[in-house]
């Protein structure tokens, strides 16, 4: 447990600290909605990729051309970097400690998540219309 | 980041050994942490071989004995030894526990003893407890109303009395908080176990009117939220406790009042 030396503030007034953020519950509810929202999701995903083991291109493009498979790769690719990155913050405020390495992995982990999101929605949105 | 190696300061090192235990029938070695913040030393396990028929059946009447018969600097904190007081909450062959209700015949070989993980030590088998002292401080752990106060006792119906139960009956001897990882890690912010089952001991009471503010407090992806449900605090708790289970609660009531 971090215990600073260097001041004589007392003990509760380190507890008290900046205060309570008044946040969090969203954030740890959005994590059980995902986390529930991945279970019919993922399975969709996996018999999907099963279904095609030794299938062509085309097949997978006539696959992604449906409605339902495209609306479904959209809400499984959003829902998982949604989730991926609520579960990787928990971990860097967990385990770093150092704030400005905290700040700059949050942010990494933040935009690249939403930028693979992206790629993955704007590549079956392009199959979907044919693009 | 997280230190997994100790400070070079902090490495533990081999103590003494004592055997006072000549001619006995049932002898039994006990490895303990010894600290001393005066001699500039590291810490070091000291040995002490022991004759079980010379003292009491709990680990507590050993590290007793061994204080009054064997080595007087033996330092750890006791007083009601009948697991009321919660004083002798200590490490004992790896699990954090009450020195006083953990049986010898329980630990198979021999007995390690440490002071409650992760907490600074003053000496010894006594860790440095203001910090989680100030953290139950900040929970406000007694009744708080908006009402004027009554010319006689609050009343309480014996259905809301039992939603005390699996509370009302936690010492505060920090087995909970120590063991668990998340209060190692994050304890500087972290209530960690132990405060959080004080603070719905309040937060559900029904004879307390600050409930909204009592959750307000709470609110916080430190304070809270740092519980990952690892469990050990229920693992641990000697009066077979479940903090586990009123953190979850006091998440639902989050969930409810938004």
């Amino acid at each position: 447990m971090a215990s600073n030396t260097k001041t004589l503030r007392s003990p509760l007034a380190h507890v008290r600290g900046l205060g309570s953020a008044k946040h969090g519950t969203e954030h740890w509810w959005g994590q059980r909605l995902t986390a529930i929202a991945l279970v019919p999701l993922t399975v969709w995903f996996v018999f999907g990729v099963i279904r095609h083991l030794g299938a062509d291109h085309a097949a997978f493009l006539a696959w992604m051309k449906s409605p339902f498979s495209a609306l479904m790769m959209i809400l499984t690719a959003a829902v998982t970097f949604h989730h991926a990155q609520s579960g990787l913050q928990v971990v860097i405020e967990d385990y770093i400690h150092v704030e400005w390495q905290k700040l700059a992995l949050l942010i990494a982990v933040k935009f690249l998540s939403f930028a693979l999101a992206a790629a993955c929605v704007l590549a079956v949105v392009k199959i979907f219309i044919g693009a | 980041m997280v230190e997994l190696n100790l400070p070079a300061n902090s490495r533990v090192g081999v103590g003494k050994t004592i055997n006072v235990a000549n001619g006995a029938k049932r002898a039994k070695t006990f490895k303990i942490y010894r600290w001393n913040p005066d001699d500039g030393q590291n810490p070091r396990v000291d040995t002490y071989i022991v004759d079980l028929d010379k003292f009491g059946p709990m680990i507590l009447d050993a590290i007793i004995y061994i204080k009054n018969q064997v080595d007087s600097t033996l330092t750890f904190r006791r007083s009601c030894r009948e697991g009321i007081c919660g004083s002798c909450a200590m490490n004992i062959d790896g699990t954090n526990t009450l020195a006083c209700l953990k049986a010898i015949e329980d630990v198979k070989g021999d007995v390690a003893i440490y002071p409650l993980p992760h907490m600074p030590v003053v000496k010894d088998l006594v860790p440095d407890l203001k910090h989680i002292y100030a953290q139950l401080a900040s929970i406000k752990p007694w009744l708080q109303s908006q009402s004027p106060a009554p010319s006689r006792e609050r009343l309480q119906s014996p259905e809301d009395r039992a939603k005390l139960d699996g509370l009302y009956e936690c010492i505060l001897c920090f087995c909970c908080s120590t063991s668990c990882p998340s209060y190692w890690w994050n304890g500087d912010r972290y209530l960690g176990p132990s405060i959080l089952l004080q603070a719905y001991r309040w937060i559900v009471d029904s004879r307390d009117e600050m409930t909204g503010e009592r959750l307000d407090n709470l609110e916080d992806p430190f304070r809270l939220y740092r519980c990952h449900t690892i469990m050990n605090c229920t693992k641990a708790c000697p009066k077979g406790l479940n903090p586990a289970k009123a953190i979850a609660e006091i998440k639902k009531l989050m969930v409810v009042r938004r």
